[in-house]
């Protein structure tokens, strides 16, 4: 299949001998998921566990858009009183924190648990329960949070919980510690889910996908998640140091006993930073991917694009203190920030750059999904640019924690990150569900969401060089900023409606949509050479991959893989730069230990907010759930003994042409 | 999505329990009137008759940190650090001891504020309002361990005089008699 | 309707371009606007804003404008064009734009750290202000050799136009930020640190300062008022800074002293000239020539500084200073002796 013909049929399409229709059914049988309660929390699937996340973090989206909603209310006329100050900066924090680590990043990470082993080829993703166990930590310090925030105890300094507002003195109570604490959550559950991500790219891919032939989505999650890796622990720490200062009273941020209330800046800076930019990679790499399904070709500059990809997450280290500008840091040392924050442009210039070229040398194809695309163009160009103005340390210091940053980080944050989440979510919405979402209701949604997106941040840029400082719950009449904030309110109701209204075309297409075949974008990608939804072992037939758009390289002609096991949960592991096979590793059963552990982790980390024991006791369950997890299982002992010596268990009966002994990677389809 | 109903259902149910059960804790009550305990303030164990029970006014703020740090300021701002330390004493009797002169319970700590006490203890009636000094009550109870740890206050931001409230351990108080001076 | 994806961009750009255009003729002028700079340093910093904002708009422009070739063309297009040698002219132009977008880069890079050269030098002869932040208000403590010329002041200050005032900062809790927009960008205060930062006022007038830095419940609540004035107008203020309070002239206002000094405000405030040594709260010696009140939340008149003594808790929810309980003729009474303190 070529990718100038609209896509009608799949690769999947070809009419299955009979002993591949019995290998499917052994499949099916071998990677079956469980069902019922028990079933549910032993789920060890990287689409259940991707559609999860994805499906949780779109519900803290609701409630931050709430949260947003309420103070944009609040804000609409000076001297409101709808929300009082307490009541406010309990829901600025909220909004803040949970968009930033209940929505954007584990809805990026879900995209990629979900994607990125379909997108390399693979039958799971690498280390299941981990990731099981990520998905659980998140769901239950997100259910924490807002357990808190309906007791009266929502953290309320602001989603960077600066001390020494955040510390024991000026902030009574435990809110600043449930803060803290979900930090804790969502950090271990990021760590844990990069590890799977890094593993997954690296050694599961399908023969044939050398490194220069990885998705770019795919290249995306590899960066953020060593993103991840480095910055999460800094932030991990700072709200160790902050909880020890609260709980024991140690001296971190205690100027007068030798702490320092910058080093909390920086430690959080640090990992804030970086944050950002974890948000924002993967949206490059859905761009990456939709583009060429809509321009039917290629991406122009595949190599500069991957090198801008791993230079934006290395640069994006070196940027934090461009949050510090108005601390009275040395100008020197400012100014390297500066220069690195400028030079930040220019990876993310070259991906611009690069994508306009697809479009100017392709031929269009409008959907809905590149309308978001286009959207993006527009607003993450004037984010991006506003991020320029903000680099200069001088004219940092007249608009930093002002209207014109709140403007700023929200234009490359929805428009970065939030547009090109919409065109990914109606581009693959076919793919894991099997139907199609309406165009036309999606053309509105676009339609509603730029409009009332515009409205609302737009005039914020002039809100804060007239002078408007952020994180206020009021604000004087007479000061000029009456009618901006109104504007910005109506803007904010035109966003909610055009996000109900996404719900409203989700729920229909779920329930009635039009069914979807395997692939009806005619996109390249490997993800589309497999059924809507997939099913529970991915692809049956794992065929070399020849290109970076494998479905768009003849693909029907491509050897395919033999020798890897359907009667065991087999997968073939390949080398790291070639993607030639290597061995074939056993990949784990469904098992409850992963939400046991979970529960435990969760009591562990709940508990040390009251009294530091919690740390000591709540390590015993911890570690019993883990020693249940790790218990090696006899069954799975002789299946892997009995895979290395060619014999099969009594499990599997199959000796048809794929029950064979070594792995063959050449082999006709 | 047939269970959609009723997981809905059971989120409401657990928010509104959630809400009406909201924490003490961590209300912060800016505009408050507590009672004024004018009259019925008792000190001594003895009565006179049969033994009655106990009317004894709680205080208003036992349960609430915001209440405690804020008892906290005012305890330096109105200078009790002056003739108290910081719980230490010095030439005002400790206060984070067992011993009470005149009654530990929070109505007493409130007529001692109010009214003052022989011997150097000036009263405040007028000087600063009836939140302020429940505020201050709170926290002097905490001094000695009396109020629950996850209300209590944790280090200064500032000079460590002493380990921090959550850490004091509880102390009994105990009914001391006033020395002659 | 079908749209194509240019006429789709278009509806879409219009709103915002309506908006963009709405809020831009909204007038720049304003008390607390950076846009509308009346010192030298605010002056530069404005300029580095348009420089910014001109050549945003043009590269902002240059990008739509690419983008709307592209989307033209391939929409005209049958199918799409993968000849290696376009390619590699495209990889041409976008190594050019790149080097071009690196060269725009490094000229803002130049001119933020000119403008900030000029922005951040050491004045000759400024005049010394001390400025230390509270929950939620400032104080001002000015310079002088002359320990009984250092005046204490709260939420407003006086400073000659067209002389340097160097402000040295720290803050007694929690980090805040002072903010004058006219006149100068922003540094924090923070405890354990002390910042130091310079402004100059060059036309008289009245600018209004706002913390930026979120420092709690009235954080929203927290600004002061930098008035700008000629030298004579401000020997002259700051003379009647340095005396004391003036003593009152009736029996309301004597009465008023009265209460003042047996009920709580004494615990906090400080009137010079008086036995109110409070240094907690705003020293009120000269409240009465003070604009405003509730670190700039109110003007400060006979019915706004009722109704804060009275209950402030109304006014700014969570403030220092508790409810008085007074009414009245006793409310009257205090507020005649403070509007005496001039």
């Amino acid at each position: 299949m070529t990718p100038g013909e609209d896509a009608v049929k799949s690769p999947t399409d070809f009419s299955d001998s009979v002993d591949v229709q019995r290998e499917r059914r052994q499949l099916a049988e071998t990677w079956r998921e469980p069902t019922g309660l028990v079933g549910w929390f032993s789920c060890v699937h990287h689409t259940t566990i991707g559609r999860r996340f994805i499906i949780t973090a779109f519900v803290f989206f609701l409630l931050g858009g709430i949260e947003a909603v309420l103070m944009r209310l609040q804000l609409a006329r000076p001297e409101n009183r709808l929300l009082g100050p307490d009541l406010y900066n309990q829901i600025f924090t909220m909004h803040g924190s949970t968009m930033m680590f209940l929505f954007a990043v584990p809805m990026m990470l879900g995209l990629g648990i979900y994607l990125v082993p379909l997108m390399v080829g693979a039958r799971n993703i690498a280390f299941p329960r981990l990731i099981a166990f990520g998905y659980y930590l998140y769901l239950f310090g997100g259910i924490f949070l807002y357990f808190m925030f309906l007791l009266n105890s929502g953290p309320d300094n602001g989603w960077f919980s600066y001390v020494p507002l955040a510390g024991p003195q000026y902030a009574p109570g435990k809110r600043a510690d449930v803060w803290a604490q979900l930090i804790t959550f969502t950090e271990v559950s990021s760590l844990v889910v990069a590890v799977g991500l890094i593993v997954t790219v690296f050694k599961l891919r399908r023969p044939g996908m050398s490194i220069n032939r990885i998705p770019l989505f795919v290249w995306a999650e590899l960066v953020i998640s060593f993103m991840i890796i480095f910055a999460m622990p800094t932030v991990a720490l700072a709200s160790t140091c902050l909880i020890l200062d609260r709980l024991i009273g140690t001296h971190f941020f205690n100027p007068a006993e030798g702490g320092d209330v910058l080093l909390w800046q920086h430690l959080f800076w640090f990992f804030g930073h970086p944050e950002v930019y974890i948000i924002f990679i993967p949206a490059t790499g859905i761009i990456s991917a939709i583009l060429p399904t809509f321009c039917r070709r290629k991406i122009f500059g595949y190599t500069l694009l991957v090198l801008s990809l791993v230079a934006t997450g290395f640069i994006g280290f070196g940027l934090w203190v461009h949050h510090m500008f108005a601390t009275g840091l040395p100008k020197v040392a400012q100014s390297f920030f500066t220069a690195a924050s400028m030079m930040i442009a220019l990876p993310t210039g070259a991906q611009i750059f690069c994508w306009l070229a697809t479009l100017w040398r392709g031929k269009l194809v409008v959907k809905t999904p590149l309308l978001f695309v286009l959207g993006f163009f527009f607003n993450f160009l004037i984010g991006g640019l506003t991020g320029v103005m903000l680099a200069s340390v001088t004219l940092n210091q007249q608009v930093h924690d002002t209207f014109f940053v709140v403007a700023h980080f929200h234009y490359v944050l929805i428009g970065g990150s939030v547009f090109p989440l919409f065109g990914g979510l109606y581009y693959w919405f076919p793919k894991i569900t099997g139907r199609m979402l309406s165009e036309r209701t999606g053309r509105w949604v676009f339609g509603l969401m730029m409009i009332g997106f515009n409205l609302t941040f737009f005039p914020m840029h002039q809100l804060g060089l007239k002078g408007m400082p952020r994180r206020v719950y009021t604000y004087l009449p007479g000061l000029g900023w009456e009618g901006l904030n109104l504007l910005a309110t109506v803007g904010g109701s035109i966003m909610a409606v055009s996000v109900l209204l996404f719900i409203v075309n989700a729920f229909q297409s779920l329930r009635a949509g039009e069914a979807a075949n395997d692939n009806p974008w005619g996109a390249g990608s490997l993800e589309w050479a497999t059924a809507a939804p997939p099913p529970v072992y991915n692809f049956a037939r794992l065929s070399v991959v020849a290109g970076h758009d494998p479905l768009w390289d003849e693909f029907e002609k491509q050897p395919v893989v033999t020798g890897v096991r359907s009667d065991l949960r087999e997968v073939l592991v390949t080398t790291v730069l070639d993607a030639a096979p290597d061995h074939k590793y056993l990949m784990p059963d469904p098992s409850m230990w992963p939400f046991l552990t979970a529960v435990a982790t969760t009591g562990l980390f709940v508990g040390s907010i009251f009294t530091p024991w919690a740390v000591v006791i709540g390590a015993v369950p911890v570690t019993i759930t883990m020693i249940g997890w790790f218990w090696p299982k006899r069954r799975e002992q002789e299946e892997q003994a009995a895979a290395e010596h060619g014999h099969h268990s009594g499990a599997g009966k199959d000796e048809g042409p794929v029950g064979g002994e070594r792995p063959i990677w050449e082999g006709q389809a | 999505m047939r269970s959609l109903p009723r997981i809905t259902t059971a989120i409401t149910i657990i928010a509104s329990v959630s809400v009406w059960a909201a924490c003490e804790r961590e209300h912060r009550r800016f505009d408050d009137n507590p009672p004024s305990a004018a009259g019925n303030i008792r000190q001594s164990e003895l009565q006179p008759g049969s033994a009655q029970l106990e009317a004894s006014l709680p205080g208003p703020y036992e349960d609430n940190a915001y209440a405690v740090s804020e008892g906290k300021r005012l305890y330096g701002w109105f200078n009790c650090v002056g003739c108290h330390s910081h719980g230490g004493g010095n030439i005002g009797p400790p206060l984070m001891d067992d011993k009470w002169i005149y009654g530990s319970k929070p109505e007493n700590i409130y007529a001692t504020i109010l009214e003052g006490r022989p011997n150097g203890m000036p009263s405040f009636r007028g000087k600063i309002s009836d939140q302020q000094t429940w505020q201050i009550v709170a926290y002097v109870r905490s001094l000695s361990g009396q109020l629950s740890k996850d209300v209590s206050g944790g280090r200064d931001d500032g000079m460590n005089y002493k380990p921090s409230e959550q850490s004091t351990k509880k102390e009994q108080p105990k009914s001391k008699m006033a020395e002659q001076p | 309707m079908k749209l194509w994806g240019k006429q789709k961009l278009w509806r879409n750009a219009l709103p915002v371009i309506c908006a963009a255009m709405l809020t831009l003729y909204s007038s720049c002028a304003g008390r607390q606007s950076a846009l509308d700079p009346a010192g030298p340093q605010s002056l530069r910093l404005s300029r580095m804003w348009w420089l910014m904002f001109w050549v945003c708009t043009v590269v902002f422009i240059l990008v739509m404008a690419a983008l709307c070739e592209a989307l033209r063309r391939a929409r005209s297009r049958a199918r799409p064009e993968v000849e290696p040698i376009a390619e590699r002219k495209i990889t041409k132009v976008i190594a050019g734009a790149l080097g071009i977008s690196a060269v725009i880069l490094f000229i803002l890079m130049i001119a933020d750290f000119m403008t900030g050269r000029a922005v951040y030098s050491q004045p000759q002869n400024a005049l010394q202000i001390k400025v230390y932040g509270r929950q939620w208000w400032w104080e001002f403590q000015y310079g002088d050799p002359q320990p009984s010329r250092r005046v204490t002041t709260a939420n407003e200050i006086h400073i000659p136009v067209g002389r340097p005032v160097m402000l040295q900062m720290t803050a007694r809790d929690v980090i805040h930020s002072l903010w004058v927009p006219n006149l100068h960008g922003k540094t924090d205060l923070m405890p354990g640190y002390q910042t130091t930062m310079w402004l100059q006022a060059d036309r008289p007038g009245t600018y209004r300062g706002q913390c930026a830095e979120y420092c709690g419940h009235q954080h929203a609540h927290m600004a002061f008022l930098v008035v700008a004035e000629s030298n004579e107008q401000f020997n002259a203020w700051f003379e009647n800074q340095c005396r004391a309070a003036h003593s009152p002239i009736d029996a309301s206002q004597q009465r008023g002293q009265q209460l003042f000094m047996t009920r709580g405000c004494v615990m906090c405030h400080q009137i010079r000239g008086t036995n109110a040594g409070g240094r907690l709260a705003p020293d009120l010696t000269h409240l009465a020539s003070r604009q405003t009140i509730a670190a700039g939340t109110l003007q400060n008149n006979h019915d706004n500084l009722g109704n804060w003594i009275a209950d402030s808790q109304h006014v700014k929810p969570g403030n220092r200073m508790p409810p008085s309980g007074l009414n009245g003729e006793d409310l009257q009474a205090i507020v005649s002796y403070l509007e005496n303190l001039k």
